[in-house]
């Protein structure tokens, strides 16, 4: 298969087994840079670990991936990592750090930390006031501790966001807030986005392209607006019903 | 009150090596422990092995460990030299170490496993590697918790270290075991305060740097730190200063119970008018003495001829006391080169005894008439005696068969007597208290228990140093069993009690020096 010169990220017949089990099953998918990608599935269709192949937290039996045309496994994990932005549902904020602690650990690691103006520009970008910076994360709401999560994740100017389950725990107002957020801040830095998500509201009002897997297999692959007319096959439509559904029955209550 | 307080401004030495000794102890534990305890949180299988070797450890007694140093560290000579210590502050240090592992690294691979996971996945969604994952991220959650363990390993130390004294360590358990021998209840008591008290304030430091860890709170942190490492700088401080001479210290070892600490304090009494600086190894186990000599542990220190002769000579019968004499004294030379300058004058033989009324009732008055009324008697004895070969003699001789068997220590063996807890007891013919609480030694008349002479031991170092030497010739031969009954008894009764320093000091102008 030729590589696209556009794609930010190209995986080549990736397969993991956990045991008996296989979470990803000879995938191939090629994202272009830009580009905002949902990964949707159920439970155990394996979305999290393919998630996880890119940044090297898991190591696939077999296949390869190029990330900007160059093999993740030609240096070292640490370096590759910190270099891909990553946001997951429990947030991982070091509790014995400062806001702005967390936010400069990237940079800090790299060898070049950045200064108060920077940590002051990161929480502007996730709606965070600058006095933010001194707390502690227990001193932080749910909702405000992911802002700081993303705040992390963008620090250290990364081309590629991958984003697990990234707003799973939050409350529904600060979910729908920090999604459209994070939709914009991907546009404005450029950003290539994957985000692994069970939520297909989530994915079809952030992304423009929507993977659905199942069995460790890519089973659909369509923009929103084909999905919602239709195309994917039988288990896409199966997940895109219930939104669907949930719309209908509340434009019936508001007649 | 005032007794105990005199006592304890006088520990000062005995608790700067106290510090030392625990200070060091829980410094070779955390080194060990901490790379053992990231080893294991990172491979479960390890994680059970040290764990359970760690708990193994802790399940045998400390007194017992602090033992079995000895014959490790003699064994150990083979692959070191000679020059390796097999008593003192090496056996100490290591067995307390190893009692010291058990808190830390248990509290370390707990803290490991109570870590959120997600703060483990942020660490390398970061890009950590795997040392600044250990150092920015585990080494800081995991601190408040292993200084948690550290303080409790701490506390254990402290108290654990006094049983150091019977390997010849100097310690805070020197005035508590050689009150308990003497019963001078004063001394045992300031010897627990002491060592409660620096465990207190070490539970009190430390607790201040594990809040200080865990409220992230610097000045805590340090200030704690700095406090506890100024007191065992002034420990380290006051025992070099100490420690300058050395070389020209004569060390004198005692067993441990009163004739010993007299024997000891009269026999540096007359080294010190000759001019040598004098060291006490007090309380040291009946079984290592000899040894302590051999290897120059300890320089001089008193043996009887009955106990060589069956425990370290591995002999049986009863030649004569002569004889028996003549051969240990050929033995010593020969095999370990240690000097047996002669013998003091007086026995100290085993011998059963009992209280002469309960001896009249039963008409009892030698070993041969207790074997028919033994099987509904007790028998009380120290912790040695039902397993020392004296015991096998006399009880196979005379078939004896008694009815219970019990132990105490010296001390409580003859208030046991008294009590009415024990019918026969283990004495010794030397003790002042068979005259005082009007004991009836039991004739033995098919001498089944050997002689016991005491005997002066000079190690092979020192066995030809004439003004040594010179000094305690005098001691040979002047010491009869009525003078050193009254010496011990002068220590071991309730009233009116002498140190065995005083009691030394009687001694001594008793037998006309």
């Amino acid at each position: 298969m030729p590589i696209p010169s556009e794609s930010e990220l190209h995986l080549a017949n990736l397969t993991k087994s956990f045991g008996a089990v296989r979470a990803i099953d000879g995938i191939d998918l090629a994202v272009p840079r830009g580009s905002f990608v949902a990964l949707v599935g159920a439970s155990g269709s394996g979305k999290s670990t393919l998630l996880k192949t890119i940044n090297r937290l898991v190591a696939p039996d077999d296949g390869a991936i190029l990330f900007r045309g160059t093999d993740v496994r030609s240096g070292p994990a640490p370096a590759l990592r910190r270099r891909i932005g990553y946001v997951f549902q429990s947030i991982g904020l070091f509790p014995h750090m400062s806001v702005a602690e967390n936010i400069g650990i990237g940079p800090r690691l790299a060898g070049q930390p950045i200064g108060t103006g920077r940590i002051a520009e990161l929480l502007e970008l996730v709606e965070l006031e600058g006095g933010h910076a001194a707390r502690m994360p227990h001193e932080l709401s749910g909702g405000q501790r992911q802002r700081v999560g993303v705040a992390r994740a963008l620090a250290s100017d990364p081309q590629l966001l991958l984003m697990d389950e990234p707003f799973g725990a939050l409350d529904p107002v600060t979910r729908d807030a920090l999604g459209r957020r994070v939709r914009e801040l991907h546009g404005r830095l450029g950003l290539t986005t994957l985000m692994v998500t069970h939520d297909m509201t989530e994915a079809l009002l952030l992304a423009e392209r929507v993977l659905v897997m199942a069995r460790g297999r890519i089973v659909a692959d369509e923009s929103p607006r084909a999905l919602l007319a239709g195309a994917g096959g039988e288990e896409a439509q199966a997940l895109v019903a219930v939104p669907r559904d949930q719309a209908d029955a509340i434009a019936e209550l508001e007649k | 009150m005032t007794g105990i307080l005199a006592i304890l401004l006088g520990l000062g030495d005995k608790l700067a090596a106290h510090v030392l000794l625990a200070a060091g102890a829980i410094a070779l534990g955390i080194v060990v422990a901490l790379p053992l305890a990231v080893w294991a949180s990172r491979s479960p299988p390890v994680a059970r092995i040290v764990l359970g070797f760690a708990s193994l450890v802790q399940t045998i007694p400390a007194l017992a460990l602090l033992a079995l140093f000895f014959p490790i560290l003699l064994s150990l000579r083979a692959v070191f030299g000679q020059e390796l210590p097999t008593l003192g502050f090496l056996p100490a240090l290591l067995a307390l170490a190893l009692y010291a592992l058990l808190p830390i690294l248990r509290n370390a691979v707990t803290a490991r496993e109570h870590m959120a996971p997600g703060v483990l996945e942020a660490a390398d969604g970061v890009g950590m590697t795997a040392w600044q994952k250990l150092r920015l991220v585990e080494a800081p959650l995991a601190a408040p918790y292993v200084m948690a363990g550290i303080r409790t390993a701490s506390v254990w130390t402290i108290g654990a270290a006094t049983l150091s004294t019977t390997v010849g360590q100097p310690s805070l358990g020197d005035p508590i075991f050689a009150g308990l021998q003497t019963q001078n209840w004063a001394l045992v008591l300031a010897g627990c305060i002491a060592s409660a008290a620096l465990a207190l304030v070490a539970d009190l430091l430390l607790g201040a740097i594990e809040r200080g860890f865990a409220a992230r709170r610097k000045t805590l942190v340090w200030g704690g730190a700095a406090l506890a490492l100024l007191g065992v700088a002034a420990a380290g401080w006051s025992q070099a200063d100490f420690g300058e001479n050395d070389d020209d210290t004569v060390v004198i070892g005692a067993k441990s119970f009163s004739e010993q600490y007299i024997l000891a304090r009269l026999i540096g009494q007359r080294l010190r008018d000759v001019g040598y600086d004098v060291a006490y190894r007090e309380g040291l186990g009946s079984a290592v003495v000899h040894d302590a000599v051999a290897t120059g542990a300890i320089d001089i220190a008193i043996d009887y001829t009955g106990t060589l002769w069956t425990n370290e000579m591995n002999r049986d019968g009863n030649p004569g006391r002569d004889v028996v004499y003549r051969t240990i004294k050929e033995w010593a030379e020969e095999t370990n080169g240690i000097r047996v300058l002669g013998r003091l004058g007086f026995e100290n033989a085993y011998a059963l005894a009992m209280r002469e009324d309960r001896a009249r009732d039963l008409g009892v008055r030698s070993i041969a008439d207790l074997v028919r009324v033994a099987p509904g008697l007790t028998i009380g004895a120290d912790p040695e005696f039902f397993r020392r070969p004296e015991w096998f003699a006399v009880r196979d001789t005379y078939g004896l068969r008694f009815g219970r068997q019990r132990t105490f220590t010296p001390t409580f063996m003859y208030n046991a007597l008294q009590s009415g807890e024990a019918d026969v007891i283990s004495a010794y013919t030397s003790d002042g208290r068979i005259a005082a609480d009007r004991l009836v030694v039991l004739d033995d008349p098919q001498n089944a228990f050997p002689a016991y002479d005491a005997l002066v031991l000079i190690a092979p170092d020192r066995a030809d140093e004439e003004r040594l030497l010179r000094a305690l010739r005098p001691l040979i031969g002047a010491i009869d069993v009525e003078a050193m009954r009254k010496a011990n008894l002068s220590v071991d009764r309730a009233e009116n009690k002498l140190s065995p320093a005083e009691a030394a000091d009687r001694l001594a102008g008793e037998i006309g020096f």
